[in-house]
């Protein structure tokens, strides 16, 4: 392991919320993985007789369903833990997409400059200029409802974020020295943007990618309670709480457990992407 | 200053022009015809297609139409909301006022709470005062909206039945429309229980939608505050033998509300993405929900006039944000 790599780990080690948060993460990432075996039940499985059934330790709960039953009695803790699979899909989509396109489209903006940076820039305020869940609902009512779709609406709304960043990142590396030295040797305009320069700019984005984790998630949550996200019976969290809305004032139950689990999962990607901006960012690491 | 402004006016330009292609493309390239989805008719005659096509100018060339387009939206002709066959124009603003109402609540809270919480945290960074507001603000941070809504009305409208679920007022009032604004409107109406019924109807989405802006008020509060508190000119303060209240209280905070209020103006487009949660889940009747409603509806002038408008506000408000902060900036001044 190298110098950084084991500097990263102690670091990251003596943050313990930092640290919990990660592992919380991994938690819910198994749980996506393995979602088939670890669950009790079938996210679809519907027991008849079981309607709206309260978690085992209320009154009139069963011992077979731990977190009760849904309207149409199917198992929640079993549809909560199949979820987790969706609003991994959508950070991690997302999130890569937006990196991808947001470091090219910044990249070239912050490298070129001129009018192809002016075009690119403007566009980017144009994106901003709209209230970002507004945007993506519109998005998301064109491309039509379903969660590929919810995803690529998220997208284009953090789209901005990333590239700004990366554009920001560049023209601050473009005036330092070995920028200079590595053009004088006759380095391509390629090997310029994306060799030299690129590597020196991925920290912020790291960072600034695992707080979008956490967007990704709360947005693709908030389409799916709209209606406009992922579609019943698809047990997607925010899907979920948009079945469980009138059932809001006689079985608690359905409305809190899938809004722990997004909140939970957010907190945690959020206490490690604070972190890890603590660990990558020297300018924040006295504070 | 003057030139930063101008700049940042001219800015202003491409990307306005960028907003009203977009929401002139936006009837273009939703699926099915724009025929239908402007009229809302679904069976009709070939005649009657033609006559619409002509009425709504879909038998220009697109250039021409997108210049009668702009045209139109300059002299604030934005269409007829298929649902209503009113305005859009009349429609927005007859329930902007709901909007404006709730965000105001919101923001209110969220700076009267927010900023005591930065500061108390930064004053006792470290600490365990520090820790449990920032835990908790964190929390409030990670939290779905929409899902914290939902608890309000189980907990305080359910559970414990204090508070009303949806609406800005009970039925059982009438109260005449004169500003827009329900507690100014019912206050003037002199009816006994109005003004009570407003603000009873208001405090659960004031609370859900002031959720994210608070925490965000709070954490910036305490960052800015650290920050200065370290500064020189805090301990000079202090050397001189002024009292911890005023070095605290007026010179530090003077300096971090600078920081603050880009924040605070920031909020302004959180509030009305908010504002399309918290009215949702409690049926409140402003532009949010009638955005939504309207999506549901596909009624696409009502959408275009709306996603127009709205973006136009955040740039005005973000426009206005950027003037007040060269303002209070003595650095930006010159």
């Amino acid at each position: 392991m190298g110098e950084g790599a084991k500097f990263f780990f102690k670091s990251l080690f003596q943050n313990k919320a930092a640290f919990l948060g990660l592992v919380i993460i991994i938690f819910v990432f198994a749980l996506a993985l393995g979602a088939d075996f670890i669950a009790p039940y079938d996210a679809s499985y519907q027991d008849r007789e079981s309607f709206l059934l309260p978690p085992s330790w209320e009154e009139g709960g069963s011992s077979k369903y731990l977190l009760g039953t849904d309207p149409i009695g199917r198992d929640l803790l079993s549809r909560i833990i199949h979820g987790s699979r969706y609003s991994i899909f959508i950070g991690v989509s997302v999130v890569s997409l937006s990196l991808i396109i947001g470091i090219i489209g910044g990249v070239i903006a912050g490298y070129f400059g001129g009018m192809i940076d002016f075009v690119i820039m403007r566009l980017m305020d144009i994106l901003l200029a709209f209230p970002s869940l507004l945007l993506a609902l519109v998005i998301a009512s064109i491309l039509g409802p379903g969660l590929v779709n919810a995803a690529i609406a998220i997208t284009v709304v953090q789209l901005p974020h990333f590239i700004r960043l990366t554009r920001a990142e560049v023209m601050q590396h473009k005036t330092k020295e070995y920028y200079t030295a590595t053009k004088v040797i006759g380095a391509s305009k390629i090997r310029l943007m994306f060799i030299t320069l690129l590597p020196n700019c991925f920290s912020p984005l790291i960072v600034q990618g695992t707080l979008n984790f956490s967007n990704a998630i709360l947005d693709a949550a908030a389409l799916g309670f709209l209606g406009l996200g992922a579609q019943p019976p698809t047990p997607e969290w925010g899907t979920m709480l948009a079945d469980a809305r009138e059932f809001v004032l006689s079985a608690w139950w359905v409305v809190t457990f899938p809004g722990l689990a997004i909140l939970i999962t957010v907190m945690a990607i959020n206490v490690f992407g604070d972190g890890l901006r603590d660990i990558l960012d020297p300018k924040l690491r006295k504070s | 200053m003057f030139k930063v402004i101008s700049k940042n006016l001219l800015l202003m330009i491409p990307t306005l022009l960028g907003i009203v292609i977009i929401s002139f493309s936006f009837i273009r390239v939703i699926p099915g015809d724009p025929v239908i989805a402007l009229s809302g008719e679904r069976a009709m005659t070939p005649e009657r297609y033609d006559e619409l096509m002509h009425e709504f100018g879909l038998d220009l060339p697109l250039h021409e139409q997108f210049f009668s387009y702009l045209g139109d939206v300059v002299s604030g002709d934005f269409g007829k909301s298929i649902a209503t066959r009113r305005p859009v124009v009349e429609e927005f603003f007859t329930l902007f006022p709901a909007t404006v109402e709730l965000s105001l609540c919101a923001l209110f809270l969220a700076i009267v709470i927010g900023i005591p919480v930065g500061m108390v945290s930064a004053l006792k960074k470290g600490k365990l005062v520090d820790n449990l507001l920032m835990g908790v603000s964190l929390i409030g941070y990670s939290m779905p909206i929409f899902w914290w809504g939902l608890l309000m009305i189980v907990f305080f409208s359910g559970y414990l039945g204090w508070l009303p679920v949806s609406g800005r007022i009970s039925t059982q009032f009438f109260i005449e429309a004169k500003t827009g604004f329900l507690l100014i409107d019912s206050l003037l109406s002199g009816e006994e229980g109005a003004f009570l019924s407003t603000i009873r109807h208001l405090t659960l989405p004031g609370i859900v939608l002031s959720t994210i802006p608070l925490v965000v008020i709070a954490r910036q509060t305490r960052s800015a505050m650290v920050e200065i508190l370290d500064e020189d000119y805090i301990r000079t303060a202090y050397a001189k033998g002024l009292s911890k209240f005023r070095v605290v209280g007026i010179h530090a905070l003077r300096n971090a509300l600078i920081i603050v209020i880009t924040v605070i103006g920031l909020q302004i487009g959180i509030l009305l993405a908010g504002a399309i949660l918290t009215e949702s889940i409690f049926s409140w009747p402003g532009i949010g929900k009638w955005m939504v409603d309207s999506i549901y509806r596909r009624d696409y002038p009502a959408v275009q006039g709306g996603l127009l408008f709205i973006s136009l506000i955040v740039m005005t408000i973000n426009f206005i944000v950027d003037f007040t902060y060269a303002l209070i900036n003595p650095k930006l001044r010159k």
